[in-house]
């Protein structure tokens, strides 16, 4: 079904399955919703952070008077002023708060001050000597794996290595094709840069930290460590968050602020700059990937090798996460029996990287359906067929011996895809609005240079945390007098789970009015917004908190009435007998009366992966299929991507509206990678930390979107619907590049596609 | 260190029409931008910062009505200019159909681009009401969303053009 069919809201306000509109909708388009940006506080100090110029160098001493001699700074810190832990990481703690002795990429942060301005600060950064020893930079992966650079860190030079073999490693086929691809670094690009503002209590018992976070309850723990506080004196509330896409799953300011506040005993607010974001996040990694492919001459994939080399720049943060889901989705949504895949995820003196929408999926599928498209012209295919014949399907194994048990409508996505109508314009449309043609509004195009292409990707994504990880969420719903509130710690970045909270709650209580309590780290951890996790994993425990509650008001009613609870149904608005058929409006039955009832959700638990890679590492699963329109200029090497098709596997669209709004912001991240983003270091130095030069997609350069929702609603999901957030993004990107190629005949094997790639 | 190291206040207020009303700027340093005095002068927060270099729209606001880019306007540059905010586009709880558009479109994720956005699309509907599909990515390319692939906020603003014109048949409404 189309999804512009079920763009209406529904008759009631917002169950589950309309096209609910946003609570705080109307506060962000009147500039009223508050950012963590836009927080200020009585007495507020502002807060900077002094950053390490160089890639690789000792710290041979730091001299902070200067700093002081400005009137109206207030605080300079370093690492000598961390009171608890010195570093500080997601998965291993290996990222120190202030540099000490050493710094490892340029960006890292050296001291921080707080004054009574955003220039004081500036000055009193500027007015900071640190004396550096350069050394060289460790800037090439590969040395990292060869031990040809001394390590740059006490952990060592490698974060993970892993290894996959499946089935007979010596295997071979008729047809036998291989690549080498490379990915290049993009970054999340979130437009609300990082801001937090934290407030001490008195004497500097705790402290009050509102942030733009994914996850606060991590946040809490990382940053209470450094303190040296109880984790229940760090108190941690949702500042509004303006995008996310990974970059907010680690702690950048977060220890920071607090320590400037809890120095100064005043509140403190930082607000990053742009080129400050960019140095102060982590990335997509820059992948080097090599593939071989066998298969029997009709396509049939025999065996996979493949070797990834993932860098992870100067610190660990979640490389070893994504070096397990690289490798572990080598082969695509495709069947195939035998594999052999090493992976590396290593340390360089290059920007740090982790969390980023598609989370090393992105990488594995740039590859390997660059392969499925070498394999289908060498056994003479279409792209189309080859996929369709090697198309997963539930019970399938992934080549790490994990059996598919979702939902797994590979083949319903390729063909419903296929089916999604052509663009009807012909090259530059048909007013022949030179805007329309490669290079826009440039006007450099002669319609003689262009040739269009068409392009086909398809990915394999799992959803939530992998290896072992318990990623439970946590809800309380409390019915009072017939209005539900909902308490969760869910992080909200735009991506409409407040919208869903409410549905689910109307939807179980049969009310209208759903009060959504703050954000905070007064309950239970929800777990990281990321992971496409937060529909399956918080939906499902707002729904299990509000199932316990309509328990509790169908014992209630049944009691006064001498009938089983059992009897009791929600229709509408109305609780419903369904022996005598009375119906009663919930707002009547719970007049009065208050249930409160608290539920974590947890998924099925996952196990680790062997030295072979084996091992049921992943929670589930969805699929998603890509096809590509593009005009190229030949002559210039400019592109204008004119459509991207998708049918993409959802479960069941609980709100269509929100749903569309993550397959095409997704798509426009994956254009973006295949033929523009990317962050350029050369030794180690971001050449390109702004927007003039760091692009992004704009309205001239977004293709039109079709799309058609795959709606088999998964059992093993709580409310049958899959994560939504991360598929557009993952195989849209190859599907671009498979259009250029398809339109210029060249073998292009690295994103982003520039113009030299094209017309060099 | 020397006097020219600290941020300078202008020896004297100056005062900012904003919003049909008269602010008096006080204790300013004279780099300040615009986007920094609406913000954190005049307590203006409805306006955003996310690239200082006018590359993504998300100070758009009017000055004698053109839209610019808040953060690339001194403060002080604007004094006499009759200058616009998305406070001033409409009351609090009462949207304008642009604004209560982009809401029920889907055009606001985040929303962090979303002020600027309404402000360029205020601007454009009221220059060309009845622009192209092309028309309108060209006007709002200035302003950059990171979360929507802009289809739903093109969406949008048709859906304002097709009410002003009154023809509001359901086949154009979706």
């Amino acid at each position: 079904m189309s999804v512009i069919d079920r763009l209406s809201t529904g008759v009631l306000p917002g169950r589950l399955g309309d096209s609910a509109v946003r609570p705080d909708g109307i506060a962000k388009v009147q500039g009223t919703f508050a950012f963590a940006g836009d927080l200020s506080a009585e007495n507020v100090l502002w807060g900077a952070t002094l950053r390490s110029p160089h890639p690789s160098a000792r710290i041979v001493r730091i001299d902070v008077s200067g700093a002081w001699a400005i009137a109206g700074v207030e605080a300079v810190i370093t690492a000598a002023d961390v009171p608890g832990a010195a570093t500080y990481g997601l998965i291993s703690r290996d990222q120190p708060v202030f540099a000490d002795h050493v710094v490892r990429y340029v960006g890292e942060p050296v001291a921080a001050v707080a004054a009574d301005h955003p220039e004081t600060c500036r000055r009193a950064l500027a007015a900071i000597v640190v004396d550096y020893e350069v050394t060289a930079p460790l800037v090439d992966p590969e040395r990292a794996i060869d031990g040809s650079h001394p390590d740059i860190h006490p952990d060592g030079n490698v974060i993970r290595h892993q290894r996959i073999v499946c089935g007979d490693p010596d295997a071979t086929a008729a047809v036998v094709v291989e690549g080498h691809y490379e990915i290049g670094m993009q970054d999340q690009a979130f437009l609300g840069l990082e801001a937090a503002l934290a407030i001490p209590d008195p004497g500097g018992a705790g402290i009050e930290l509102f942030v733009a976070t994914q996850w606060l309850h991590e946040d809490r723990h990382q940053i209470a460590a450094c303190l040296a506080l109880p984790e229940d004196r760090v108190r941690l509330t949702l500042g509004g968050v303006g995008g996310a896409f990974g970059a907010r799953e680690d702690i950048s300011l977060q220890v920071h602020t607090c320590l400037l506040a809890l120095r100064t005993g005043r509140p403190v607010r930082i607000a990053y700059s742009r080129e400050e974001s960019f140095l102060g996040h982590v990335h997509r990694h820059p992948a080097r990937i090599w593939m071989r492919h066998h298969a029997d001459a009709d396509g049939g994939l025999v065996k996979i090798e493949a070797r990834f080399v993932l860098d992870g720049g100067a610190y660990a943060s979640t490389s070893s996460a994504v070096l397990i889901n690289a490798v572990t989705h080598t082969q695509g949504p495709y069947r195939c029996a035998n594999a052999v895949v090493e992976g590396w995820a290593v340390r360089t003196n290059n920007l740090p990287c982790g969390a980023m929408r598609g989370f090393g999926v992105v990488q594995a599928c740039f590859a390997h359906e660059g392969q499925m498209d070498r394999l289908a012209a060498a056994c003479g295919l279409d792209p189309v067929e080859i996929r369709l014949r090697n198309a997963m399907v539930t019970g399938d194994r992934l080549i790490t011996g994990q059996p598919i048990e979702n939902v797994a409508p590979v083949e319903r996505c390729i063909r419903e895809t296929a089916a999604l109508p052509l663009p009807d314009e012909p090259i530059g449309g048909r007013d022949g609005d030179p805007m329309r043609l490669p290079g826009g509004a440039g006007r450099t195009a002669l319609p003689a240079n262009i040739r269009r292409g068409i392009g086909w990707g398809v990915s394999i994504k799992n959803l939530m945390y992998s290896e072992g990880f318990d990623d439970y969420s946590t809800a309380r719903c409390t019915l009072s007098d017939g209005v539900a509130s909902l308490k969760f710690a869910t992080s909200e970045v735009g991506q409409g789970f407040v919208t869903l909270a409410a549905q689910i709650a109307r939807s179980v209580l049969g009310v209208d009015e759903v009060v959504l309590e703050p954000i905070d780290t007064a309950i239970g951890s929800a777990g990281s917004t990321s992971a496409s996790r937060q529909t399956w994993m918080s939906g499902g425990a707002v729904d299990g908190a509000c199932r316990l509650v309509r328990e509790r008001l169908f014992q209630h009613i049944a009691a006064e009435r001498g009938i089983e609870p059992l009897r009791l149904v929600i229709d509408g608005r109305d609780v419903v007998d369904t022996i005598d058929q009375s119906r009663v409006p919930v707002v009547d039955a719970a007049a009065g009366l208050i249930f409160t009832e608290t539920f974590e959700h947890h998924h099925l638990p996952t196990g680790e992966l062997d030295e072979n890679g084996q091992g049921n590492c992943h929670t589930a699963f969805a699929f998603v299929a890509h096809r590509a329109v593009v005009d190229v200029d030949v002559e210039l090497g400019l592109v204008k991507v004119v459509q991207i098709a998708t049918a993409q596997d959802v479960g069941r669209a609980l709100n269509p509206l929100s749903v569309l709004g993550q397959i095409e912001g997704g798509i426009a991240q994956g254009v973006g990678l295949a033929v523009m983003e990317e962050i350029i270091q050369i030794d180690g130095r971001v050449r390109n930390a702004n927007f003039t030069d760091y692009l992004l997609p704009t309205m001239l350069d977004m293709p039109d979107v079709v799309v058609s929702l795959i709606e088999e609603p998964d059992p093993m999901a709580p409310l049958g619907a899959k994560g939504v957030g991360e598929p557009p993004c993952i195989s849209s990107t190859p599907a671009v590049v498979a259009a250029i190629r398809d339109a210029i005949g060249r073998d292009l094997t690295r994103v982003p596609v520039r113009p030299a790639d094209i017309c060099l | 260190m020397n006097e020219a190291d600290v941020p300078v206040a202008s020896p004297e207020m100056f005062t900012l029409h904003v919003n049909g009303r008269a602010s008096e700027v006080r204790d300013s340093w004279s780099g300040e931008s615009l986007l920094y005095v609406l913000r954190e002068r005049l307590g203006l927060l409805g306006s955003k910062g996310a690239c200082e270099q006018g590359e993504c729209g998300s100070c758009s606001v009017l000055v004698d009505g053109a839209l610019v880019c808040g953060c690339l306007v001194l403060a002080a540059s604007a004094v006499g200019a009759e200058i616009v905010t998305i406070e001033g586009i409409a009351p609090v709880g009462a949207p304008t159909d642009v604004q209560q558009a982009f809401v029920d479109a889907g055009a606001v994720q985040c929303g962090f681009c979303t002020p600027g956005l309404i402000m360029a699309a205020h601007s454009l509907l009221a220059a060309n009401a009845e622009p192209t599909e092309l028309q309108i990515r060209e006007e709002l390319s200035g302003n950059v969303c990171r979360c929507t692939g802009y289809g739903r906020i093109i969406e949008a603003v048709q859906r304002v053009a097709v009410q002003r014109r009154g023809d509001s048949s359901p086949g154009e409404q979706l």
